[in-house]
């Protein structure tokens, strides 16, 4: 058993120590140690992006980084993305049903929320093609990809796009 | 409320936020970890197992093998053919011979490692052929008739000779669909905890918790109310967390033995293994039409690969014939069905289950005889429809049928007509319908007891709780309950609570399969709901002096009275009332399906209270150079009965499309050959190798719904979980021989299969022109 080393890094901007054995993964540091269970197993090698947090910013895959990468940096769960209210992501998940079992969804929100504060107003094949780490089985990405475009119209201060379900009779 | 009725689900934002518990979620202090020791071999008699290098390892609490669970139990009580840990034998590469109990997953892992068993290997059979071969060795010993057969179905309906002496043309063609599995992005999980009252707590990602908790009492001989069965968040099913799992018996016996909580997850690739996916499926099929388009016979021989143990495979049987014809009339038909034992990982229902592989080979078919007779394979489908209020041939009561709109709607939308023949080089466009069943008429376990449940409270706080068995796995069954309630006394579905599937105090509802719930626990719903209504409108009517009050807006409106002013009450303070009139408020509802008489007595496995219908048109591009299929669009027209909340069915579409579509061109759960060194090993155990489209494959996917208000449904609504996925892979195989001028009788859609397809044509041409 390798020898156990002292952690310090941010989660959701509360400063946290832990005492880690070296190859602890990121994943297993966050949902087993610290209780953010919003981060989920998926596959455990880095194919499904279940796992998705932020670390400084960036989204990483937590079931495949190690924890101790996380020295002195500042993580951002699920967890930490609603403040009081839920952010303009998660509300238009939210009113999309972008989210059918929600497995995949914490994930999605976290790569979503990372891309939308390096560009804040990326085209649609921008979005398709970050959306493209991610796996989701249920809902065909359609609604995602819709609540994404409405959030990012909503965060740039445009008229929000909700959805509109078509009916034969109204074709 | 939003646009045209939707409304987001009442448990959206908890997921959203992460706040959803799933079952991996939950700890317990003091927990164990669970792990396997599974067969290295696909067939093979246990001779002994040493368990004593795991029991003498630090942090090792207990160790099962088969002969601690020895009551056989599977979820259809017909064919009851499982263990929750190998017994005697092991039949496939990857089943459970030993559980071990131990302070970490790590531990347990290592631990059943170190378990040292001693196998007698035997012959595999690992295809159909091997299976239907009198000589080949059987799996199943001591079943009445010494056979690798699970079930042979044969029935005939009118007379099929007749029928082909009829026709104008005849057509034969072999199809060969694949295997496929689920990939839930959660894994099957269990925790089970037993209290010092002796109550055993089980914890898990089940579709089933009422049939689970029946195989746990059955398996641990333990009274079912000394049992309780709770299911948390799913991270979604689609069929695959439908039986009762090793990982959820072993739980459970190991928490009794230990009296220590425990949890047993599987990894990925244990999830590929434990499959009860869709059945490899070879299919001939012979039907005649007449030059004006009119099937009139048709002939079917389909053979499956169930793999290992039964599950669902009877049903399987029988679906293959009751849903071949389905949505067309056709009244001289017949078909025989075998669904076989392998020594590969056991098959069982998938989204469309059993529906899908016929649909396949019928709906090829048609547009082949739609080129044949030179009709519009659009038109041919529109004039064989099934008609509302009839009785199929094979005894099926039809009742609300909107297919002619379906397809009616993705023709106009997708421009299907102008499209056809008319696109440019190598896209095309192509065509499909289906009908599926809203849930089954007879129980798996027969008897005119209720199929599903529900009790509402309500109180003066001015919510209601809605407690029912019903499992939400991310389809928004909850959602589904909510509304219909919340709509029927006119508040918001937010001011609903649902407490599902906890057997200890939530009613039965049989379980999120074969498309039901919204059919059977809709339905109890509204029952429930409407007796509270009553309760409110009698107190009400009495108080107020008036005939009538309306629901509406969180408020009870009365009218106006003397003076003119409006006579209304919030919602809290009409159940006030109410309560001090009736004393605590608290209704339940439950749905039977009707007795719907048959003539034949034998048809029990198929027949539902409704039929949901679909229609669906695919566009692709097929790159001659590289058999690359890309499918750009899916126009999907679903007659959902009435769509209770629009955008949760659009969902249902879209998912069903995306299924459809990895089905159609990537998918393949196959394993390596029987001359490979280390056995059938699955070709593709990860969620990368197996190939699911990410975004990047999966096309615009363009909803249509499709409104026919079923007499009997829920407010006149009907399924959309799996209905919606049938068309998806014959529409894309009539797509690309638009768009190239080949027949895809085998799926997956491959690079290589498609090339191959294109070369051999161009062989053939070349032929045609010297």
């Amino acid at each position: 058993m390798p020898e156990p080393i002292i952690l310090r890094c941010r989660v959701n901007g509360t400063s946290k120590t832990e005492l880690i054995t070296p190859n602890r993964s990121l994943l297993d540091l966050l949902r087993e140690d610290m209780g953010y269970t919003g981060s989920k197993h998926g596959c455990d090698v880095g194919d499904c992006g279940a796992c998705t947090v932020r670390l400084n910013g960036a989204p990483v895959l937590a079931c495949i980084t190690l924890a101790a990468s996380a020295e002195g940096k500042s993580i951002q769960t699920i967890e930490g993305v609603a403040q009081r209210e839920p952010s303009i992501v998660q509300q238009c998940f939210h009113e999309h049903v972008a989210a059918q079992c929600g497995y995949c969804t914490p994930g999605i929100v976290l790569v979503l929320e990372a891309l939308f504060e390096e560009q804040p107003d990326p085209g649609e094949e921008e979005i398709r093609r970050i959306l493209g780490s991610n796996i989701c089985r249920c809902t065909g990405y359609t609604k995602i990809l819709s609540a994404a475009i409405d959030a990012r119209e909503r965060r740039n201060g445009r008229p929000a796009k909700p959805p509109e379900p078509t009916f034969a009779r109204d074709l | 409320m939003s646009a045209k009725g939707s409304s987001a689900k009442i448990d959206g934002l908890d997921k959203i936020t992460g706040r959803a518990l799933f079952t991996d979620d939950m700890s317990r202090p003091g927990m164990l970890h669970g792990a396997f020791l599974r067969s290295p071999h696909a067939h093979a008699r246990i001779v002994s197992i040493d368990t004593t290098p795991a029991l003498s390892m630090e942090g090792v609490h207990a160790v099962l093998v088969g002969e601690d669970l020895p009551v056989n139990y599977g979820v259809i009580p017909v064919a009851m053919d499982e263990h929750a840990l190998a017994v005697g034998k092991v039949r496939f590469v990857g089943e459970e011979v030993a559980c071990v109990a131990a302070v970490d997953r790590a531990t347990a892992v290592r631990a059943a490692r170190s378990i040292v068993v001693e196998y007698e290997v035997l012959e595999a059979v690992l295809s159909i052929e091997d299976a239907m071969n009198p000589d080949k060795p059987i799996l199943h010993e001591g079943r009445r008739k010494a056979s690798n057969v699970l079930r042979r179905v044969r029935q005939r309906y009118g007379d099929a000779d007749a029928g082909f002496e009829a026709a104008d043309v005849i057509l034969e063609a072999e199809y060969d669909y694949p295997g496929s599995t689920h990939v839930a992005l959660e894994t099957q999980v269990a925790l089970a905890e037993v209290t010092a009252d002796g109550l055993l707590s089980l914890y898990s990602s089940t579709q089933i918790p009422h049939y689970l908790h029946r195989i746990l009492g059955r398996v641990l001989q333990r009274r079912m109310q000394d049992i309780r069965v709770i299911k948390p968040h799913v991270g979604a099913g689609y069929g695959g967390k439908s039986d009762p799992f090793a990982n959820e018996i072993c739980a459970a016996a190991l928490a009794i033995q230990t009296g220590r909580p425990i949890k047993i997850i599987l990894d990925r690739e244990e999830v590929f293994y434990a499959h009860r996916g869709r059945h490899r499926t070879k299919m001939w099929l012979k039907m005649g039409i007449t030059k004006d388009g009119k099937i009139t016979a048709a002939d079917f021989k389909a053979w499956a690969e169930g793999g290992a143990y039964a599950s669902y495979g009877v049903v399987t049987a029988y679906y293959f014939g009751v849903f071949l014809p389905l949505p067309y009339v056709l009244d001289n038909w017949r078909f025989e069905s075998h669904r076989c034992y392998t020594n590969h990982p056991p098959c069982g229902p998938k989204r469309g289950h059993g529906a899908i592989q016929p649909r396949f080979a019928l709906e090829q078919h048609l547009d082949r005889l739609a080129l044949a007779i030179g009709m519009s394979p659009a038109k041919l489908r529109s004039i064989n429809s099934v008609q509302p209020e009839t009785e199929t041939s094979n005894g099926l009561r039809i009742t609300s049928v909107a297919l002619n709109e379906c397809i009616e709607a993705v023709v106009k939308a997708s421009g299907f007509e102008e499209k056809m023949g008319k696109l440019p080089p190598n896209r095309g466009i192509g065509i499909a319908a289906s009908a599926y069943m809203c849930g089954a008429l007879h129980a798996i376990y027969a008897s005119e007891l209720p199929q599903s449940a529900v009790q509402i409270c309500a109180d003066r706080s001015g919510r209601i709780a809605i407690f029912s068995g019903t499992a939400d796995i991310g389809q928004g069954s909850n959602h589904m309950l909510a509304q219909i309630v919340a709509d029927t006394v006119g508040i918001e579905s937010r001011d609903c609570r649902v407490l599902e599937a906890d057997t200890d105090f939530t009613p039965v509802d049989l379980g999120s399969y074969s498309s039901r719930v919204t059919f059977f626990a809709g339905n109890a719903a509204v029952r429930a709901a409407e007796k509270l209504k009553a309760a409110i409108e009698q107190t009400l009517c009495k108080r107020w002096e008036v005939d009538a009050v309306r629901f509406e807006g969180g408020q009870i409106h009365g009218g106006m009275n003397a003076e003119g002013e409006p006579i209304v009450a919030s919602f809290a303070q009409a159940v006030e009332w109410a309560e001090q009139e009736h004393g605590t408020l608290g209704f339940t509802g439950y749905y039977t399906p009707p007795k719907i008489g048959s003539r034949f007595r034998r048809q029990s496995v198929g027949p539902s209270p409704a039929y949901s219908f679909t229609a669906q048109v695919a566009e692709v591009e097929v790159d001659p150079e590289t058999g690359i299929v890309k499918v750009l669009d899916v126009w999907c027209a679903h007659d959902c009965g009435k769509a209770l909340n629009p955008i949760i069915v659009e969902g249902q579409l879209e998912g069903c499309v995306y299924m459809g579509v990895g089905e159609a061109i990537l998918e393949d759960h196959n394993f390596t050959g029987p001359m490979s060194r280390r056995g059938p090993l699955h070709k593709s155990a990860s969620i990368l190798e197996y190939k699911i489209p990410t975004l990047h494959e999966t096309p615009n996917i363009h909803s249509i719904l499709v409104e026919s208000m079923d007499k009997e449904g829920p407010r006149g609504a009907k399924e959309a979980g799996e209905g919606p996925q049938l068309p998806t892979v014959p529409a894309i195989a009539n797509a690309i021989f638009d768009a190239v001028g080949v027949r895809m009788e085998t799926a997956p859609f491959t690079p290589d299969l498609v090339l191959t397809a294109i070369e051999r044509k161009a062989r053939r041409d070349a032929k045609e022109a010297r």
